[in-house]
């Protein structure tokens, strides 16, 4: 197994599989009326918070607790970051408090590289910057291949801000690795340059979602922040909506058995309407629930859980 | 003063010979010479070269002496077998008075190393809104003729126009920085392939090219001097080719580091590669060497830019750019152009000191020039050490690296601030 999980490029497909199959077990520890297993009894788990995201730091926390780990928060509120002190330094300060796994949530892209230098821990990329956000990856491939009971061959379509995603990087790593073909679809301002051979060759790029809609298993809407109309990303939050907006008559374009995906929080009205995102189509709520089961898997693994 | 009598070097490339040299020129150049009093230094295998000049140095000194003060970046510059360095103007308080570029100067002369020759501000705190005081820098005791607000572009056309004719009056020369800031905002590393798989913004080819397009434009308008700091683009050479060509008055820089590393470095997340311009692609080193070679860029540069430990080792995002170079650059330039020992005397010494205005630099051993000349032993190669380094800061690049060649020794108006590879003082 890989010591740290920074990116979607670091999972081959093995691996990716592995954690899968290891998620689908962990899922049934849901199911039951004690929702424990002690795993990962004595190790020590720290959520290493420096932006907001309730969601996915409780998610974790729910996956380490749930596997017996003590979990510390530290969040970038409230502690000694405010007062500013280096990432190095709080590394060397978690180092010495015996971090068995770090999980990073940080502003700056690349961040997590940087602290898997300085902690002997495993360091786990919750989401850095612009660049990767490879659990979100895992439980989004967990979620199609339980819908649609594969991921090889399945056609997707990441739609959105392609450029400010950590989610659409990681999921076009990942799933590529597994056999699935992607369709980058977003206005051409946000589509970063040379994406196919940044990520993976073979990854398709359009400006037109009501021609890929047709041919698709699964769409995944990313969130677009209404605040990118200020920097002429595009012209207005109507413009954006209407031209690559999920609504009602758009989704019905789709094949009878594609999902409807969304990494949340969801800008309702911007790139989802609530038809949509409350349709027997979506899976949003399942990828929550499908989060803690992934995120278990992925503690499990790295820190040596199948060994003990 | 001492003499020293150097045996049997190559200057600049040519059959060994020797010379001599006393009262701080170079007395005699030919075979078999001998004079009683004076100290003999083996030149076998040497090749001298005038000493080399760096247009772009960053100094830190007023502000950042913990990065670097003119005492350590003039002993990391003699070391590197440089006898002039042009410092830039962006300490703090900024070189935008004649008060500050004297004080500068001065500190220069008391280290003794190298010349510190400073650069000037082309604006009041290099904030781009109204022309510093040209005049009085020109004037003062440090005889500012190269302006730069180097590390911020000139970016507003006008005040670009009004400083590239102001300055014809004491032939001055515009050193700018091209980098148009709306096209760069929240920049990090060149865009392309890279930055897309690594989540960071990116700094487009065409915010430096649509400067030095427009640059070229305003110095042939009102006909003054336009050098234009670490060009990185090939697109960059592409204007900068055609602007030669129809005769306007620019000369250029390239980097070491552009010449050399390419952004693929930036997959660490390791600060130490982050700089601004940005390392870009091998389409664009390959434009750059072809450039350098044919002349459509003048001169070698460093861009040498000390850091502090706190400033490079934490996250990409924020850190500051810039890495050393006076230690490395010649090393560098033998890598990227072999021995071409005359090209490489015209591109590091003979043309900066020429654009800089600094007689009695960059000129060829001969008898009664000033004695400001390096020793290199291009056989030699050295694997860089960062604690090694004479500057302060350990922020080079290069750490690791083999590089071929070695500073043996380098002379200051007949006094050796580098013997045996070892600063003097």
């Amino acid at each position: 197994m890989i010591r740290h999980l920074l990116s979607g490029a670091d999972l081959d497909a093995d691996t990716a599989t592995e954690i899968l199959d290891t998620a689908a077990e962990m899922a049934t520890v849901a199911g039951r009326e004690i929702k424990k297993l002690p795993a990962l009894r004595g190790r020590t788990v720290v959520n290493l918070f420096y932006e907001d995201s309730t969601r996915t730091r409780i998610s974790f926390e729910a996956a380490a607790k749930r596997l017996s780990a003590d979990v510390i928060n530290f969040s970038a509120k409230g502690s000694s970051v405010t007062k500013g002190e280096s990432l190095k330094d709080t590394a060397l300060t978690l180092q010495a408090m015996g971090a068995d796994a770090v999980v990073v949530r940080h502003p700056a892209s690349g961040a997590p590289h940087r602290l898997a230098n300085w902690v002997d821990g495993s360091v786990v990329n919750a989401g850095d910057g612009t660049h990767e956000h490879p659990t979100q990856a895992l439980l989004d491939a967990y979620t199609m291949r339980a819908r649609l009971g594969r991921l090889a061959g399945l056609s997707v379509a990441v739609v959105g801000d392609v450029l400010h995603s950590r989610v659409a990087r990681s999921n076009v790593l990942l799933l590529s690795t597994l056999g699935a073909k992607v369709t980058l679809v977003g206005p051409p301002t946000l589509i970063p340059v040379d994406i196919a051979a940044a990520l993976a060759p073979g990854t398709d790029v359009s400006y037109d979602l009501d021609s890929v809609l047709p041919n698709v298993d699964v769409v995944m809407m990313l969130r677009v922040q209404r605040e990118r109309m200020n920097d002429s990303y595009f012209p207005s939050a109507r413009e954006y909506a209407r031209r690559y907006g999920l609504d009602g008559p758009r989704m019905r374009r789709l094949p009878e058995h594609a999902i409807v995906m969304h990494p949340g929080p969801m800008n309702r009205g911007m790139e989802i309407t609530p038809e949509v995102a409350d349709s027997p189509r979506s899976t949003i709520v399942e990828q929550v629930t499908n989060g803690v089961s992934v995120r278990m898997a992925v503690l499990y693994l790295l820190l040596g859980g199948n060994n003990r | 003063m001492t003499a020293y009598l150097i045996a049997n070097v190559s200057v600049v490339g040519a059959a060994p010979t020797d010379l001599l040299i006393r009262d701080g020129v170079v007395a005699e150049v030919g075979p078999d010479l001998s004079a009683s009093d004076a100290t003999v230094v083996d030149g076998t295998g040497l090749v001298a070269l005038p000493g080399l000049v760096d247009l772009h140095t960053h100094l830190r000194e007023p502000g950042r002496e913990d990065a670097e003060t003119v005492e350590s970046g003039s002993r990391a510059a003699a070391l590197g077998g440089y006898t002039a360095v042009c410092a830039m103007a962006n300490t703090s308080p900024v070189a935008d008075t004649a008060g500050v570029v004297e004080q500068v100067w001065r500190l220069g002369r008391e280290a003794g190393l190298v010349d510190v020759q400073p650069i000037g501000a082309v604006t009041v705190g290099l904030a781009g809104e109204r022309l510093a005081e040209l005049g009085a820098m020109a004037d003062s005791a440090a005889r500012v003729r190269i302006f730069s607000d180097d590390g911020h572009c000139v970016a507003d056309p006008k005040l670009m126009r009004r400083a590239l004719e102001y300055v014809k009056a004491f032939d001055g020369i515009i050193a700018q920085h091209a980098e148009e800031p709306r096209l760069t905002e929240g920049a990090q590393m060149h865009e392309g392939e890279v930055s897309t798989r690594l989540g960071l913004i990116g700094w487009p080819a065409v915010a430096e090219e649509a400067i030095i397009a427009r640059d070229v434009l305003l110095a042939e308008h009102v006909g003054s001097r336009l050098h234009v700091c670490h060009v990185s683009t090939a697109g960059s050479v592409e204007v900068l080719r055609q602007a030669k060509a129809r005769g306007v008055r620019v000369t250029a820089e390239v980097t070491p580091h552009h010449l050399l590393l390419t952004d693929e470095r930036a997959q660490t997340y390791d600060p130490v590669f982050k700089v601004n311009p940005p390392l870009r692609t091998a389409a664009d080193i390959a434009a750059l060497r072809a450039a350098l070679a044919d002349g459509v860029i003048d001169v070698i540069a460093t861009d040498h830019a000390p850091h502090a430990v706190e400033d490079k080792e934490c996250e990409w995002a924020y850190a500051r750019p810039g890495m050393l170079g006076l230690e490395t650059a010649l090393s560098i330039a033998l890598d990227v152009l072999g021995p071409e020992w005359d090209l490489i005397a015209e591109r590091m010494s003979r043309t900066p000191a020429r654009i800089a205005g600094l007689t009695g630099h960059g000129v060829d051993p001969a008898p009664g020039v000033p004695a400001n000349l390096t020793l290199i032993d291009p056989a030699a190669r050295r694997t860089i050490e960062p604690a090694e380094l004479a500057s302060r800061s350990r922020n080079t690049p290069y750490a690791r690296m083999t590089l071929p060649g070695r500073i043996v020794a380098t002379f200051l108006r007949g006094e050796p601030t580098v013997l045996d590879g070892k600063a003097v003082k």
